[in-house]
């Protein structure tokens, strides 16, 4: 059995099975529909951090837009929820187009690049004077498609398309290509590697990803400001859960998502200060002591984590 | 009005290079990312803050206090963490993602000591020594009140900043061109492979640096209250984002050129909120991307920096 077989069958779709059964036992759908949101963010950000190496520290910028992206075509074109969902994840395409110009940066410079890419969308959508297509600061409420459990199972299907999108990467001499030239571009170019155009298509990849997360978030809360939609919080866990578990693997992100997010919600609601307490402590431990996240537990001692 | 705009986009310019330059400092010499470099402001505020309520003087004594207190820690804290930073396959990034921790670290310990509340300092007692020294020397009375540069009148904590500001600059400068120390810095900014294999003791060097940047954040931290109004512990992640505005508009690693940063962000900050105020929030990050895509190297790249 070849193992992208394997990978789908034993990972994506026993995740799927499980978040597609819990609804009916567990009473919390919010809280589902926020795991199955950032696992997705969290595989959006193993796909361009983990495969290429660009920190995309402004990744909630996608996310936001695809949530206007959402918001501006229910409100403004009556449209149905499905056909502003796909047009969300067409926002965070053209929002990742007009941002390509930033992969020509490095490093800490791009991921501060993204940063500032992602506030500027912030401050342009709750402009004032946009009043008149984006609501402006004063937030969007979409009580027409309000339908949580259609959301959820749509935030499901484009999980397991990410999910898959990894499972590619992970199997495929593209996946391979794209982690020879985050290692290092000069040879890999050098081998015959098209280096702009694995980039960027890694990039664009997260960005629709991000995008229809965003569009699916506004159709399941359907009232939210761009505070909540633009919010670092949701770049920073992505980031966090991702590193946590491992990036550039299947397995890693889902892991960082399951536990971190779970003992955040366990403690996080009482005392949120002791949460962040705990929480800063965890991340740079981790980052001291298990910079290639959990996996490497298992890794090091020359077990195979896909 | 365009005149008012000016000298205020300069006084805050000078006050946010301040902002930046030990943010900058850092980066230069370690490659690090501090995102922690906010929340050291946020202490800083709160050492004003302390000075003001138990010892009840003017808060300006809180910048050499700041600045020593956060010396120390700094060079603890470099040695605690950056080692076994540097050792790892890809510290600028890792970096990022440890000070982000220290930074959640930073502001839960001060919300469970200091609550959420906002907190001000009344912006007459700032420089009241000056006024103290004034009334001794030259008697007459104690003036509080609006200090007027070229017919318009400025709030006098933002002159005051300023002025410290520069001061702290130029000390910088002083600290960089003209004491050992100061060139083994510069050494191990421009390579720090190289100064490692002459002999510098690049650890210590960089230690120095590295308290030295977040003295200075504890210093710009201490007219924080003055600058913005107010200060909660969660405004350290706002505060680090503006700073990094302004380094990279300077260009990152050469600490001078955040002078110039600051002030050209001060001065577009003062200019597009007179003038097209809804759209201001938007300018330092369009300015920032503009920036870094045109110039990567910042405006005084890396090519003009004498190092």
């Amino acid at each position: 059995m070849p193992n992208a077989v394997k990978h789908v069958l034993f990972i994506l779709v026993p995740l799927i099975a499980v978040f597609a059964v819990l609804p009916g036992v567990y009473q919390n759908h919010l809280l589902l529909f926020n795991f199955v949101t950032f696992l997705i963010l969290a595989q959006g950000v193993n796909i361009i951090y983990g495969f290429t190496g660009y920190l995309p520290f402004g990744y909630v910028g996608f996310f936001g837009a695809g949530a206007y992206g959402f918001a501006v075509l229910v409100m403004h074109y009556q449209s149905p929820a499905l056909v502003a969902v796909l047009a969300a994840g067409l926002v965070g395409v053209l929002l990742g187009l007009l941002l390509t110009p930033l992969l020509r940066l490095s490093g800490a410079y791009f991921a501060i690049a993204n940063l500032a890419a992602s506030l500027a969308v912030l401050h342009l959508v709750a402009n004032p004077a946009l009043e008149g297509i984006t609501k402006g600061p004063y937030g969007v409420s979409l009580t027409g498609t309000f339908n949580p459990s259609h959301a959820y199972y749509a935030a499901l299907a484009v999980l397991a398309l990410t999910v898959g999108g990894v499972v590619f990467l992970k199997n495929s001499s593209f996946g391979l290509a794209l982690q020879a030239v985050r290692e290092d571009a000069v040879s890999a170019s050098m081998a015959g590697v098209n280096v702009v155009k694995m980039r960027i298509a890694a990039w664009l990849a997260s960005a629709l990803v991000a995008g229809l997360a965003g569009g699916i978030y506004a159709w399941y809360v359907s009232v939210f400001y761009p505070d909540n939609v633009f919010s670092g919080d949701f770049s920073i866990f992505a980031i966090v859960f991702a590193l946590f578990g491992g990036v550039a693997t299947i397995s890693g992100p889902i892991i960082g998502v399951l536990i971190l997010y779970g003992v955040y919600n366990l403690i996080g609601f009482t005392t949120p200060q002791y949460f962040q307490l705990i929480y800063g402590l965890l991340i740079m431990g981790l980052v001291l002591f298990l910079p290639a996240g959990l996996v490497s537990l298992a890794t090091r001692r020359g077990w195979h984590v896909p | 009005m365009l005149t008012y705009a000016l000298v205020a986009g300069v006084l805050f310019g000078l006050y946010f290079s301040l902002v930046g330059v030990g943010l900058n400092l850092v980066f230069g010499v370690m490659r690090i990312v501090n995102l922690a470099h906010g929340d050291v402001m946020m202490l800083g505020a709160f050492v004003a803050l302390g000075v003001v309520t138990l010892a009840g003087i003017d808060p300006l004594f809180a910048v050499p206090l700041a600045f020593v207190v956060f010396l120390l820690v700094g060079t603890l804290l470099y040695w605690v963490l950056v080692p076994r930073l540097q050792g790892s396959a890809n510290p600028e990034m890792l970096s990022i993602i440890l000070f982000f921790g220290l930074s959640q670290v930073v502001e839960a310990i001060t919300t469970i000591f200091a609550g959420t509340s906002e907190r001000s300092i009344q912006s007459r007692l700032l420089g009241t020594v000056f006024s103290t020294i004034k009334v001794r020397l030259f008697g007459g009375k104690p003036e509080a009140g609006p200090i007027r540069i070229l017919g318009q009148g400025f709030p006098a904590p933002w002159v005051i900043a300023a002025g410290t500001s520069l001061v702290a600059i130029g000390l910088v400068y002083v600290y960089l061109y003209r004491t050992r120390l100061g060139t083994l810095t510069r050494a191990v900014m421009s390579r720090r492979d190289e100064a490692l294999a002459s002999g510098i003791d690049v650890d210590r060097v960089s230690a120095a640096a590295f308290g030295i940047g977040l003295g200075l954040a504890a210093v710009a931290g201490v007219f924080a209250p003055f600058m913005f109004g107010s200060i909660t512990p969660a405004f350290g992640a706002d505060a680090t984002v503006t700073s990094f505005a302004i380094v990279v508009l300077g260009s990152l690693g050469n600490p001078l050129g955040t002078a110039l940063g600051g002030v050209v962000y001060g001065v577009c900050y003062m200019l597009v909120q007179t003038y097209l105020s809804s759209w201001a929030d938007l300018l330092p990050y369009v300015l920032l991307i503009l920036i870094l895509l045109l110039r990567p190297s910042g405006l005084l790249g890396r090519q003009v920096r004498v190092a």
